[in-house]
């Protein structure tokens, strides 16, 4: 699918954007990205291939996101960690006026406070995004993990 | 490495370290407990429905291949090729008519039993098996197999077992029904590695302490307090338990004057949507949460309206996966299949109320790799004789399964209590 390069540019830097402020600890940021009607689930390959609605994770509205951050910030106790996102080009699939969709491949290691990196995850991003002008948001991001075995645990954000 | 224990105490309210960490332990329990007398879950009868349908398991640290046979009999086997051990069936599911191992092509029907080998008369005369190879002598492995409303267990000593309603007790039965009351719909898979012992897991699911404290999720939104009502039962060998709390049955005045340390949370502390936490009550006894773990590998788990099963999949001494199968029932609507998808939020590898087990006992493994001769204090809810509870603040039925793992494993103290 053709893309003009200032759209394609656009939603490249709101990709990165998306990958840095989880990695930089700014989740509230990352939660900002989204539509007030938006979609963040993170599913495996496995169920994916046998049509199996399970999640790992799914908030249907950025209230639910918000909560999911609060929670981490205040509630939840999990492996103390940094997160490093690496992402792959974008591959447009189509577009519904302003609403395009694309997959990204990512790889996300995690590092240890001691210093040990490790992969954490491999998969892709199937992202719907509106775009306006020189500006874009997230409609909805569906994670699917390649890695259904999840190292240790699933908190921050992939 | 020495595999006698030296238990502290004949209660087991001092669990040595050292049986987490030991190898030569790892490599008997595999022996004296997932290849001996024990039932293990295997997988979910609605996982199999049709003749020719199969799935592949683990049972301790055994590959197994559960099939339905042409006549709708279920038979589990272990996944190595009675030739020269490769893995039979690669994989993780699947429909055939029988299974063939890719390196010698030798040939296995749905039940297990090996039916056919490539060149066995050899060819032109020249080669080939002994006249007297008996295809049924080298035939994998099989297991036992029975079904408790739909709930398959397996185990390789049934000459030694219980029969399966026996050992599970009418306190298992019992659970397993309620949970399986109606044809199921399973929804999916979700998988965990933690780096930890698989006891620490099986000790963990029989914790009760923990639950509202390391959870603080529970607590500050009120899912689950020991404040509320609940108790732990036990069968009579007090090998399997469960957990379980009723929907509100506490106040939020009671909660506070429990949790000081949350207190000040708990007012100021609200979910935006709502919905991650409603509850519709389905089951008669009007429990929110119920999770009854069966010894060794088997765990059922009720959240709200979030239901799974797990697998306990021991990999190697310091290690262990968690395979969930999350189901809802057939006759669930739309609707009903997408809130209990919402309240997965809850279980799992990212649940609110789940996430912190993976830590909690990754930091047990670690810390304890070099306790030397220390043990674990196992004190909460009393010493002595192991008997169910009408509270929460207890983690006896650990010491229930320390001693049925210790009889099993042959390694009981003197004047052990059971």
């Amino acid at each position: 699918m053709k893309v003009p390069p200032d759209i394609r540019e656009t939603l490249t830097a709101l990709m990165a954007e998306y990958a840095m402020a989880i990695d930089d600890n700014r989740l509230e940021d990352w939660v900002e990205l989204f539509e007030e009607a938006c979609d963040y689930k993170v599913v495996t390959r496995e169920n994916v291939e046998q049509n199996l609605p399970n999640v790992l994770m799914w908030c249907d509205n950025k209230n639910m996101l918000r909560d999911r951050v609060e929670s981490y910030r205040h509630v939840n106790l999990y492996n103390l960690h940094y997160d490093r996102h690496v992402l792959g080009p974008l591959h447009f699939t189509g577009n519904d006026g302003p609403l395009l969709r694309f997959d990204v491949s990512y790889s996300l290691f995690q590092t240890e406070l001691e210093g040990a990196s490790r992969l954490f995850s491999a998969g892709k991003y199937r992202v719907e995004a509106l775009v306006d002008g020189a500006a874009a948001r997230l409609k909805s991001v569906t994670v699917v993990a390649d890695t259904g075995l999840v190292p240790s645990l699933l908190a921050t954000p992939i | 490495m020495n595999a006698e224990i030296h238990w502290p105490r004949n209660d087991y309210s001092r669990v040595p370290f050292r049986l987490h960490h030991d190898e030569a332990l790892y490599a008997l329990e595999m022996e004296r407990i997932f290849r001996g007398p024990a039932w293990s879950y295997l997988c979910l009868e609605a996982e199999v429905p049709s003749p020719g349908d199969f799935r592949t398991t683990w049972v301790g640290d055994t590959p197994v291949v559960v099939s339905r046979a042409k006549d709708g009999t279920i038979h589990a086997f272990v996944n190595r090729c009675s030739h020269r051990g490769a893995t039979i069936v690669r994989e993780l599911r699947g429909n055939a008519e029988r299974h063939v191992c890719l390196y010698h092509r030798w040939c296995y029907s749905t039940a297990g039993e090996l039916t056919g080998l490539p060149f066995r008369k050899g060819l032109k005369g020249e080669g080939g098996m002994p006249d007297d190879f008996d295809m049924k002598a080298v035939s994998p492995r099989k297991l036992k197999v029975e079904s408790c409303a739909g709930m398959l267990f397996g185990t390789f000593r049934p000459d030694k077992a219980e029969p399966l309603e026996k050992y599970l007790g009418e306190f298992g039965t019992g659970i397993i029904r309620r949970f399986l009351n109606r044809p199921i719909r399973v929804l999916g898979y979700s998988r965990q590695l933690i780096a930890g012992n698989w006891k620490l897991y099986a000790e963990n699911l029989r914790d009760t302490y923990h639950a509202s404290l390391l959870h603080e999720f529970f607590v500050t939104y009120g899912v689950d307090r020991a404040t509320q009502k609940g108790g732990v039962k036990m069968d009579e060998r007090h090998r399997h338990n469960m957990n379980h709390a009723y929907a509100a049955t506490d106040t939020h005045e009671d909660a506070k004057a429990a949790y000081a340390d949350t207190a000040a949370r708990l007012d100021r502390m609200q979910l935006r949507d709502k919905k991650l936490l409603s509850f519709t009550n389905e089951f008669s006894d009007g429990m929110n949460l119920a999770a009854p773990t069966l010894f060794p590998n088997a765990l059922l788990i009720q959240i709200n309206n979030s239901l799974a099963t797990r697998q306990i999949r021991p990999k190697g001494v310091g290690a262990h996966e968690v395979f969930q199968t999350v189901f809802g029932y057939a006759d669930d609507d739309e609707a009903m299949t997408r809130h209990r998808l919402i309240s997965v939020n809850l279980v799992g590898p990212a649940g609110f109320v789940s996430m912190e087990d993976g830590e909690a006992i990754e930091v047990v493994q670690k810390a304890t790799r070099s306790a030397g001769d220390a043990s674990a204090v196992v004190e909460m809810g009393g010493r002595g004789p192991v008997r169910d509870l009408t509270h929460r603040v207890t983690e006896t039925p650990i010491r229930g399964f320390w001693s049925y793992w210790a009889e099993l494993m042959g390694m009981e103290p003197e004047g052990a209590i059971r």
